[in-house]
């Protein structure tokens, strides 16, 4: 099947006694479907969504993409996107700088990487911020620019973790939305992790509940 | 998340370079010197011989007291200085607080010169009477510790509450008692570090004994040096070496369960003094004041000081052939070529070690702090015993290498004291990097080599550059380690004031002066530079 599987996944952290963040969960994203992991705090969701994304290891299970098999595949080559809950700007460099460097990553040649990251801030309602660094940026603006960044190199599968709950209500209720178009719009796959139950229904297709390491 | 690098075998290839780099260095000869001093002739009786002996009781006697007074008087003139530097914002609260911790940077041997300068017979306090005695050296222990309790003390002092004392005064406590029921209580911690410090640091000032304490004057490291070069008695130079290892370890070990817990930040504004708390302030600083600002004084005054007046002779003297009577081999201004050049090679052996060291020990796991007191061990032992060490063990052909009173041996002994000092300097920045910032460069695609290339490498650069300079300072001003391996006749430039300070007459010593206050320019300029790459790292992230 195409898009995102995953098979009895299982995420231990080390210690005395180990703690078993995630404890046997498997799931599916189909293709262009965006799904939220919706659990209180220390249910396991951003563990399970690190996983994932690779940048925490499996302790078992196996997380494939289209039928492959993502064990021996290294973060920076299974094309997925992660947005962290505070940005994680990278901050020596520029707002433009910032959202170019998946592209530089690519390889892409500087003229379509330019036009590119103007084509993005203009999405996320940042035009011509792309000289500004990164610290004179407000909270919601710096998620505005995680997201682009994440966007620009065209993910096969966008994870969100818990992008909004830096931000205050207000803000938070019109991200929602705004993050949910542009998701629909680029036709991205997401994953999104959250603990609001209003922002899972705004924004996801589809929401599954966890709860101490598990789907309930 | 996951660390860099990832995996356990590359992490361990690259411990390789600290480990070989300290293994061939450091823990070969220092463990050569103690196993010498142990077992030499096949028993240990020879070993309490030394030990018993009158001249090394003697010495041990005088390092305790020395520690002792140098510690009692660093707090005494520190903590005044501390709560004037710290509890208000006056007019030159800053120019006072950088004079303050100026003399900590500089080298021994240009404080030692300064304090000589100040107490020899011809100086400006010669008429106290104080030249070679214990005096004499106490007050200069003090000079260069005063700054360490300023430091430690005065940033926890910050960091407290007036309004703790203020709510001691509501329950009807006087300033006193709220001071001595809240305010000290609160400080001890600091004050118990900074005393464990301090007392590390007296016991290895090497240089200030050697040459203010004159031959009568001997701490166990002076006498380590004098049986190597004096009475070629290499045996009872390691057992002594032994003896400073567990001093050195004692004071270690106190200053490791004094460690203060690190304070809330301050939150409180600094408030300006009232008129009875400015002659407060003034009182409290006055002494620290007089004793940092007077051997200063004396050293440039003796070093334009010559026959009927005053003149640049002595600094022009630096540039010519050295005078005929000395037994100073090379005019002085090559000696100052040697220890530029020597300090940037050691600078580059440090920094390469130091860079790796830090980058594999910033992330905490049991490997890394395993490696992290094998890098900081060379600060439990004194640079004598690694000079000693270097000394027995390296002058020798080594790996076909042949090391015998080699130029590199400099150079090398130098890194390994520049080392746990530039480690300690960098660890704080590497930690100071969110691991989820490579984790997120990560998701864009970047390969774990090109996140650590575009994401640490620019994070770092300043307290890189910082912990290089500081490195750098640290090589130049050498001397402990150095005086047992520099060759005389291409002496480093504190190797060369040392000599010219053991040779009478007027020429000699006036020259011994100027240099001094040449490397206390350049040191202190360097330390400079760092301490402003320093502050922009903050900015940064």
């Amino acid at each position: 099947m195409s898009g995102l599987r995953v098979d009895d996944a299982r995420v231990t952290y080390p210690g005395t006694p180990p703690v078993e963040a995630v404890r046997g969960v498997s799931l599916a994203v189909a293709a262009g479907e965006i799904v939220a992991l919706l659990g209180p705090s220390g249910c396991g969701k951003s563990s399970l969504l690190s996983a994932v994304v690779g940048v925490t290891p499996l302790a078992g299970g196996t997380v494939a993409w289209d039928g492959e098999d993502l064990a021996r595949v290294p973060v920076h080559r299974r094309g997925f996107g992660l947005v962290f809950q505070d940005g994680q700007l990278f901050p020596h460099l520029t707002v433009g700088a910032n959202v170019a460097f998946g592209l530089e990553m690519a390889g892409v040649p500087r003229g379509s990487r330019e036009s590119r990251v103007a084509e993005l801030l203009a999405m996320v309602g940042l035009e011509g911020l792309g000289g500004r660094s990164v610290t004179e940026l407000s909270g919601g603006q710096r998620q505005r620019v995680a997201l682009a960044r994440s966007l620009a190199s065209r993910p096969r599968l966008l994870a969100l973790d818990e992008p909004l709950s830096s931000l205050d209500a207000d803000l938070r209720g019109r991200l929602a939305v705004e993050v949910r178009d542009l998701l629909r719009a680029t036709g991205t796959t997401g994953l999104l992790v959250t603990h609001d139950p209003a922002e899972a229904s705004v924004m996801a297709d589809r929401v599954l509940r966890m709860e101490d390491g598990l789907l309930v | 998340m996951n660390p860099w690098p990832a995996s356990a075998r590359l992490w361990w290839a690259l411990a390789g370079v600290p480990v070989a780099f300290l293994g061939l260095f450091f823990l070969w000869p220092a463990g050569t010197v103690i196993a010498r001093g142990l077992l030499e002739g096949g028993d240990l009786a020879g070993a309490l011989d030394v030990l018993a002996s009158e001249r090394t009781l003697r010495a041990i006697a005088t390092t305790v007291v020395l520690a002792l007074a140098g510690t009692a008087g660093s707090l005494a003139l520190g903590i005044p200085a501390a709560w004037a530097l710290s509890r208000f914002e006056w007019r030159g609260r800053r120019a006072m607080r950088a004079l303050v911790t100026v003399p900590f940077v500089l080298p021994t041997i240009v404080v030692a010169a300064a304090f000589s300068a100040l107490f020899s017979a011809s100086g400006v306090l010669g008429f106290l009477g104080l030249d070679q005695s214990m005096a004499a050296i106490i007050l200069a222990l003090v000079f260069f510790n005063v700054s360490v309790v300023v430091r430690i003390v005065g940033g926890a002092w910050e960091s407290l509450s007036p309004r703790m004392a203020d709510a001691a005064r509501t329950l009807g406590a006087s300033p006193a008692r709220a001071f001595a029921r809240v305010t000290l209580p609160a400080l001890k911690p600091a004050i118990a570090s900074s005393a464990a410090v301090v007392m590390l640091f007296c016991s290895t000032s090497f240089a200030l004994v050697l040459i203010l304490g004159g031959s009568r004057i001997r701490t166990v490291e002076t006498e380590i040096y004098v049986q190597v070069n004096q009475f070629l008695d290499l045996r009872a130079a390691a057992v002594l070496a032994l003896v400073q290892v567990v001093f050195v370890g004692i004071a270690l070990w106190v200053s490791a369960r004094a460690r203060s817990p690190r304070p809330p930040a301050a939150v409180e504004t600094m408030r300006r003094p009232g008129s009875r708390e400015r002659a407060g302030i003034a009182a409290a600083l006055a002494p620290a004041v007089v004793l940092l600002v007077l051997p200063a004084l004396a050293l440039i005054e003796r070093s334009l000081r010559v026959t009927g007046g005053y003149g640049l002779d002595h600094y022009a003297a630096l540039f010519g052939e050295p005078p005929m009577r000395s037994t100073l081999s090379a005019p002085v201004w090559e000696a100052m070529v040697t220890s530029l050049v020597t300090a940037a090679v050691a600078t580059v052996f440090a920094g390469v070690v130091g860079i790796v060291t830090a980058q594999l020990v910033a992330r905490p796991s049991r490997r890394a702090s395993w490696l992290e007191s094998l890098v900081m061990l060379p600060l439990g032992v004194s640079a004598v015993v690694v000079g000693l060490g270097v000394l027995l063990t390296l002058n020798r052909s080594v790996l076909g290498v042949d090391l015998r009173g080699s130029w590199w041996l400099v150079p090398i002994a130098q890194a390994v004291v520049a080392l746990p000092l530039m480690v300690r300097a960098l660890v704080p920045a590497a930690r100071a990097i969110d691991p989820r910032l490579r984790a997120a460069a990560a998701t864009l695609g970047a390969s774990p080599w090109r996140a650590l290339w575009r994401v640490d490498a620019p994070l770092l650069r300043s307290a890189v550059g910082a912990s290089l300079a500081f490195a750098f300072a640290i090589a130049m001003g050498e001397f402990g380690a150095t005086a047992f391996v520099a060759r005389p006749d291409s002496p480093t430039l504190p190797t060369a004031i040392a000599r010219l300070l053991s040779r009478p007459g007027i020429d000699n010593v006036g020259m011994a002066f100027a240099a001094s206050v040449l490397l206390a320019a350049v040191t202190a300029a360097v330390m400079l530079a760092s301490e402003r790459l320093r502050t922009t790292v903050g900015a940064e992230i």
